[in-house]
């Protein structure tokens, strides 16, 4: 299938599941639906580094918090631009910020991909090992700027209002429904950028950094190239993720913008998914994003990270190809035409 | 601009300290991962939870911390060799460290800070000793008690660790497995069982270091998380599996956070390790008496 | 006065801590040579191989290829220049199918030089026909897990054939080989060699080295002990009590 025609199916598909949501009218449906699509989101674009190329990446949550504090500070700068620019801009400022949500999506991308790229050109010359430890400290260190950055409310967080409804086109929506339905927009975008990348050319050099670097850069794979490339797009999704949130929320401030979650799950969803595929993180994102939110009305919402990180090892230990890998095998094994 | 000598000094004295006792905390990666290339990115988990344990002992019972995780060690050793087992078991053996491996340990570092969230929450926990309080005042300089001891045992430790690794034969045959697997096969030896003593080793220092931790302040589940970075920062500086290498790195990262902390604030030193550890890679991979 | 070498090492020199690997070594090769290397195990053949193609950086002397300093260049830049190489111990890439393991030279370094980008069809051909030079058109489609070591080296060689290089370094594409299969490569080498491709083979096979090489250089210990017509060199005394005398 083209790509055109996946975006179009994967949108088709996505706007009928928000009409049904629509028609349902259970505001949780949108809550808990748009923590699903985020992670939709993360676990995709974690899997476009560490699945296709081999890189893990622990400090997801980092470049998801990002996002969010670019927004943060974008709404900081529109509610007062008097207090912190200089006359002539403040009035521009008033005009154009604080932006609408998918402009903020972009602006929070290109923070989060210029981060990566920064980050990657500095560690990935060097094994993947230090990379990964590498965003795991950068996780750590980002935090401790933000709780020493006042200016987006430090460790007292930040408030952000939401208006109560937004009109697109004609409708009123409430804004709840606005920010599911811009996460599904996200999420078909990922996937379908996800599986473009693994069927191009660009996608066989990841495979062969994957499977052996020095062979890859001996067939004349420009290595360090793609991995900056795979670098500034998972983290510029990861951004783009994490820039709504604040709307979300409500109110942020950098444990929760740090939180365990997207550190766990990112890595989690697309490993117990299967890193292989585009298939495999959205597979593990419905999965376990849809496990956890019930779990967290249940049970409690440490005992559920408890479970998703069981989980992560007894998969990592046990079906390491994740579960579209345990298909693959079972269809091998039954008689399907390999 | 002067800077007040007794400020310099005491911020020293609280650099080498700190550099002691951050000589402990790495000394177990630099063997899992500067000898063996087991990337355990969990080194810092097992360190929490020896803080716990003589936390529960301590309250408990009143035993010194230190003795406490002295007592432990065996249980540290034991769970090591298990930890190192699965590990060998699931990927070592298969060839597929790099990724599964990391994940593996991510999970078990996750798993332990949740674990410990569950039991005992988020507060900050605390032990007491005799020498928690007291100061040492040597002119105008400060010894804390609660620095010093941790840090006179964690070199002490270093000492004990590099006679067993240069003079015992065990010590020896891990050394050799870190240089050339195929040897030591040849010579008879397994190298998988030395991998797993080596192993279980490191986390047996993770455990005692645990005790210092709590010694030296307050801790409470995510405390862990900042260490990954000052932990494998150290390691590379000291050049990965040289201990002494390890113990200089350890001063001087401790120096340079207790600069940072004593003329900036002390919320900027996680992100002190983390620019030694970007500084390390860029500059000098093979760090400073590296291989 | 003959043109300048396509391929001139002066001098590189590779530590690995302490030990030694490569001291000195000066080599050069002529466009269209067949050029034979041979040494004990452990004498360097393979680290002089990495330190020409950029796996490995030589801490002393330079590496020139086609005029062109190499110093610092990437390994997948020589690639491009037109320098390829078979790895000693086969590193397919295990993800991929056994023809799409011959795709990755031809997208990334075949078509980075064609004028016109080439249709997958006709990727797909140049594939299977470098496997059947081969002999392992039939095992397209199957993992490279499914190989025997024997295919996996003809793997490793179709792979740098694949990247159409001027230079091709063969390190021990022919161990484990059964005599009718060494004389195929042979051919297939000395075909290649026809069409312009300049090749240094890397083998412990004598009687394919030199049935093959019309000179023949040797690595004793991380040095060029000789370099010169294959029979004189099999004579000289020094390589019979280092290498051949046994």
């Amino acid at each position: 299938m083209r790509s055109w025609s996946f975006f179009l199916l994967a949108l088709a598909v996505g706007l009928s599941f928000f009409v049904l949501c629509m028609v349902v009218r259970n505001d949780y449906l949108f809550f808990a639906g748009y923590v699903v699509l985020q992670f939709i989101v993360l676990a995709t674009a974690w899997n476009i580094l560490g699945g296709y190329c081999g890189y893990v990446n622990f400090g997801s949550a980092a470049f998801f918090a990002l996002g969010a504090y670019t927004a943060i500070a974008l709404h900081k700068l529109g509610a007062s631009p008097d207090r912190y620019l200089p006359a002539a801009l403040a009035d521009l400022a008033r005009l154009v910020l604080p932006p609408p949500i998918p402009v903020l999506m972009l602006l929070g991308g290109i923070i989060s991909g210029v981060v990566g790229l920064g980050m990657g050109y500095l560690t990935l010359r060097l094994r993947g090992v230090f990379f990964a430890i590498a965003t795991l400290a950068m996780a750590v260190v980002l935090q401790t700027l933000m709780i020493n950055w006042d200016f987006v409310g430090g460790s007292r967080g930040a408030y952000v209002i939401r208006p109560a409804s937004v009109s697109i086109l004609g409708f009123s929506l409430g804004y709840i429904e606005y920010l599911f339905l811009v996460m599904l927009m996200l999420a078909v975008a990922v996937l379908t950028v996800a599986r473009l990348i693994e069927r191009s050319r660009l996608g066989y050099g990841f495979a062969t950094i994957r499977d052996d670097e020095l062979a890859a850069e001996a067939a004349g794979v420009p290595t360090l190239r793609l991995k900056l490339v795979a670098t500034t797009i998972s983290g510029a999704f990861m951004g783009m993720a994490g820039a709504p949130l604040p709307y979300y929320l409500g109110y942020v401030e950098p444990g929760a913008a740090f939180g365990l979650q997207y550190a766990v799950n990112s890595i989690a969803m697309p490993m117990i998914g299967g890193t292989t595929t585009w298939a495999g993180p959205l597979i593990g994102a419905i999965l376990l994003g849809s496990l956890q939110q019930i779990a967290t009305v249940t049970i409690s919402s440490a005992v559920n990270l408890l479970i998703v990180g069981v989980l992560l090892v007894a998969f990592v230990i046990i079906a390491p190809a994740g579960i579209v890998g345990l298909v693959q095998g079972w269809r091998r094994r039954w008689g399907a035409p390999a | 601009m002067s800077i007040p000598i007794d400020l310099l000094a005491n911020a020293v004295v609280a650099g080498l300290l700190l550099g002691g006792f951050y000589a402990a905390v790495t000394v177990g990666i630099s063997i899992s991962f500067g000898m063996l290339d087991v990337v355990n990115i969990a080194h810092p988990a097992f360190i929490i939870l020896g803080s716990y344990i003589a936390y529960i002992v301590n309250i408990h019972l009143g035993v010194d911390p230190i003795l406490v995780a002295l007592i432990a060690l065996p249980v540290f050793y034991l769970l090591g060799a298990a930890v190192y087992q699965v590990y060998y078991v699931a990927f070592e053996r298969r060839g597929q460290e790099a990724l599964r491996g990391l994940a593996f340990f991510f999970g078990l570092l996750f798993i332990t800070e949740v674990a410990l969230i569950l039991t005992f929450g988020v507060d900050y926990r605390y032990v007491e000793a005799p020498y928690i309080g007291p100061t040492w005042r040597l002119g105008f300089v400060d010894f804390p008690l609660r620095m010093l001891v941790p840090c006179v045992v964690s070199v002490l430790l270093v000492i004990v660790l590099q006679l067993l690794l240069t003079r015992t034969f065990i010590g020896r045959a891990i050394m050799a497995v870190a240089q050339d697997q195929l040897a030591l096969q040849l010579m008879a030896a397994n190298p998988v069982r030395i991998k797993r003593i080596a192993f279980a080793v490191s986390i047996a220092t993770a455990g005692l270091a645990g005790a210092f931790l709590i010694i030296i302040g307050p801790v409470e589940p995510s405390v862990g998380r900042e260490y990954i970075g000052r932990v494998f920062a150290i390691c590379v500086l000291g050049g990965m599996g040289s201990l002494p290498g390890t113990v200089i790195a350890a001063m001087l990262l401790g120096i340079v956070e207790s600069f940072t902390a004593t003329f900036y604030g002390p919320s900027w030193a996680p992100a002190v390790a983390f620019g030694f550890l970007l500084l390390t890679l860029a500059v000098r991979p093979a760090g400073i008496l590296g291989r | 006065m003959s043109p300048a070498p396509l391929l001139e090492v002066k001098g590189v020199g590779k530590r690995f801590g302490g030990f030694v690997a490569l001291e000195g070594i000066d080599l050069d090769v002529h466009e269209g040579e067949r050029l034979g290397l041979i040494g004990p195990n452990g004498s360097g053949k393979s680290t002089l191989v990495n330190c020409v193609c950029g796996t490995l950086q030589n801490e002393t002397g330079s590496v020139r290829f086609a005029g062109q300093r190499l110093d610092g260049l990437p390994a997948h830049r020589r690639t491009h220049l037109g320098l390829a190489r078979s790895f000693q111990l086969p590193r397919p890439f295990r993800s991929l199918p056994v023809a799409d393991n011959l795709r990755i030279p031809l997208l990334y370094t075949v078509r980075r030089r064609a004028l016109l980008a080439r249709s997958e069809r006709e990727l797909d051909e140049r594939c299977m026909e470098l496997l059947r030079m081969v002999g392992l058109e039939a095992k397209a489609r199957r993992s490279p897990a499914d190989l025997t070591q024997v295919e996996m080296r003809k793997l490793e060689l179709a792979r740098a054939m694949a990247a159409e290089p001027k230079l091709l370094i063969a390190d021990e594409a022919m161990a484990g080989l059964s005599h009718s299969e060494i004389e195929d490569i042979i051919a297939l080498l000395v075909r290649l060699n026809q069409q312009g491709v300049t090749i240094i083979m890397i083998e412990h096979i004598m009687r394919a080295v030199m049935s093959f090489s019309q000179r023949l250089a040797v690595l004793v210990s991380g040095r060029k002990i000789a370099d010169g017509k294959p029979e004189e060199v099999v004579n000289n005394p020094e390589v019979v009590r280092a290498y051949l005398g046994q």
